[in-house]
């Protein structure tokens, strides 16, 4: 059962259309990532869904409740983690949390939340002195804190270092656990691959695709695989042998080296065939279309 | 929620030590400094035999209202504006008059204090001991903050920035004080001048006021003045305040 539906959605600032009839069902306790360009209208769409904008046309459900006319119910069930959304600046991290602990029935645990966020050693410095990290996670600790039963984070690990990054994912993973429904706008591509279940590709206002990660990735790019190794043998006189393999499409030569591209069991067929004619191939590497190469690719197309 | 809301805008409301100085402290130290300085606590001829002190302490008191409510409540809303704050809050389940409330809640607290402390310096230095009727003084002081923190909540509604709200309510403080009688006393106004005066906020206010310092509670009309104003300020606030 659809946690969201959204049908026919519209929307248009000063007679630019940034929403151009979106259609979505997000799915009970799925992670549903939202990738595109800057301007395709992921944040104006996901915040529709929040209830934060007021859609021009089309309908939303949120958990059978309409964002728009059923406001105060939503808000006790869905959590929000606005773009570069603020707080007090002489407000301190503790207070906020207590703050926003205090507008829910069945909050989180705080200090929990803190600790798993890092926040803790910084639990007394105002907002204004947090870096653009500790105010990231304290944007996603109160979008927590209220036990959301669906949470909308736009651009989660903006700001964060690689190791922070990791954490909040580990975070994530853990309100799928939780059968929490996860949207979540980003522009890391490794963020989608790795945490979504499914993902929308925007542009220009619109759906271009809506699939699983490997579904996008197998789908724009063909499966495309490429293999690079270095052989000890002269590499030219056995180019004809590989690109005679099953599922191998290109077949170049750059020094000793030898990079291969191909579709399908192509990693088999030339590892096979390494083996069964004694090639001495050294550093192999293998290199699998990724979420990037495909939403590049749906760049280039448009 | 609205407790911890409290407590939470309260503690910032005190981390800004320059507007609690300019808005609690300034007047404070004006009004003791009449009330101590022996050519303004001395009864004066020119004034009836009334002392500088006594004169101007409703109207100190009446500032450090007009002070605190153009400098506090409606900035401090702007920001929140500004900043995406109100934007966060509107997807929460804290509804937006609570925040008004309790911003008014909490700006009134702070001027009926300021007004405390200068009544127990009148009291004290004072040969009469308190200047005139308490309860009138706690009515139209209350009717009075009431009428005029809606003023400033409503500005904060209607304003779409913290400039414009500052600038809107920095330009309504001089009107305000002139027709308290800061610059030309209530009772040498000319009359049709005093007239407008009654039915402006401070105007009633310090009419009121005035009387309560004679000793008796004031007239109905000037504390009806003030009641409409505060019901129509404040319900034009919560009825146009938005989040966005």
């Amino acid at each position: 059962m659809p946690a969201i539906t959204a049908r026919g959605l519209r929307k248009s600032y000063a007679g630019r259309t940034v929403v151009d009839g979106i259609d979505l069902d997000i799915n009970e306790g799925e992670i549903f990532a939202v990738l595109g360009h800057n301007g395709a209208g992921k944040t104006t769409t996901v915040e529709m869904i929040s209830g934060v904008r007021h859609r021009d046309a089309g309908e939303i459900s949120v958990l059978g409740f309409d964002p728009d006319r059923d406001a105060e119910k939503l808000s006790h069930l869905v959590g929000v983690q606005l773009q570069d959304s603020q707080l007090p600046d002489k407000m301190r991290v503790r207070e906020a949390i207590e703050l926003y602990s205090s507008f829910y029935r069945d909050p989180v645990s705080g200090d929990d939340l803190l600790e798993r966020l890092h926040l803790t050693e910084h639990r007394n410095r105002p907002f204004a002195k947090l870096s653009g990290g500790q105010k990231q996670r304290l944007a996603i600790a109160l979008a927590l804190v209220g036990r959301p039963r669906v949470a909308v984070l736009d651009e989660l690990t903006t700001g964060l270092d690689p190791k922070a990054r990791r954490e909040t994912w580990g975070l994530i993973e853990g309100l799928r656990d939780d059968g929490v429904t996860v949207i979540l706008v980003t522009h890391f591509m490794e963020e989608a691959e790795f945490l979504a279940d499914r993902l929308a590709l925007f542009e220009n206002g619109k759906i271009v695709t809506v699939d699983t990660p490997a579904g996008l990735i197998n789908q724009r790019t063909d499966g495309r695989q490429e293999i690079k190794f270095r052989l000890d043998e002269d590499p030219k006189s056995v180019m004809d042998d590989f690109r005679a393999l099953a599922d191998v499409r290109t077949v170049q030569v750059q020094g000793q080296n030898m990079i291969i591209t191909g579709t399908g069991d192509v990693i088999l067929a030339v590892t096979a065939h390494i083996a069964r004619t004694g090639l001495t191939a050294r550093d192999l590497r293998v290199h699998q279309a990724t979420l990037d190469d495909a939403v590049l690719t749906a760049g280039s197309q448009s | 929620m609205i407790k911890t809301l409290v407590k939470t805008e309260t503690k910032l409301l005190l981390r800004e030590p320059i507007l609690l100085l300019w808005t609690t402290g300034l007047p404070i130290v004006a009004f003791t400094v009449l009330a101590l300085v022996p050519g303004t606590s001395r009864p004066t001829d020119s004034l009836g035999g009334l002392s500088y002190a006594q004169v101007y302490l409703g109207v100190i008191a009446l500032i450090a209202l007009a002070l605190l409510t153009t400098m506090s409540l409606p900035a401090v809303l702007g920001s929140y504006r500004e900043r995406g704050i109100l934007k966060r809050l509107s997807v929460t389940p804290m509804r937006p008059w609570r925040l008004l409330a309790t911003q008014i809640g909490i700006n009134l607290a702070v001027v009926l204090s300021t007004v405390a402390v200068m009544l127990i310096v009148a009291t004290i230095t004072f040969d009469d001991g308190f200047p005139g009727n308490p309860l009138g003084w706690l009515v139209t002081y209350l009717l009075a903050a009431g009428s005029l923190l809606g003023l400033a909540a409503l500005v904060a509604a209607l304003a779409p920035s913290s400039k414009i709200a500052n600038a809107i309510t920095s330009i309504l403080f001089f009107p305000l004080m002139f027709f308290a009688g800061l610059w030309i006393p209530l009772p040498t106004m000319p009359g049709w001048l005093r007239t407008i005066s009654e039915f402006t906020p401070l105007g009633a206010a310090s009419q009121a006021l005035a009387e309560s310092i004679d000793g008796h509670f004031p007239a109905v009309r000037p504390l009806l003045v003030l009641l409409a104003y505060a019901v129509v300020f404040i319900g034009l606030a919560v009825r146009t305040f938005r989040w966005q």
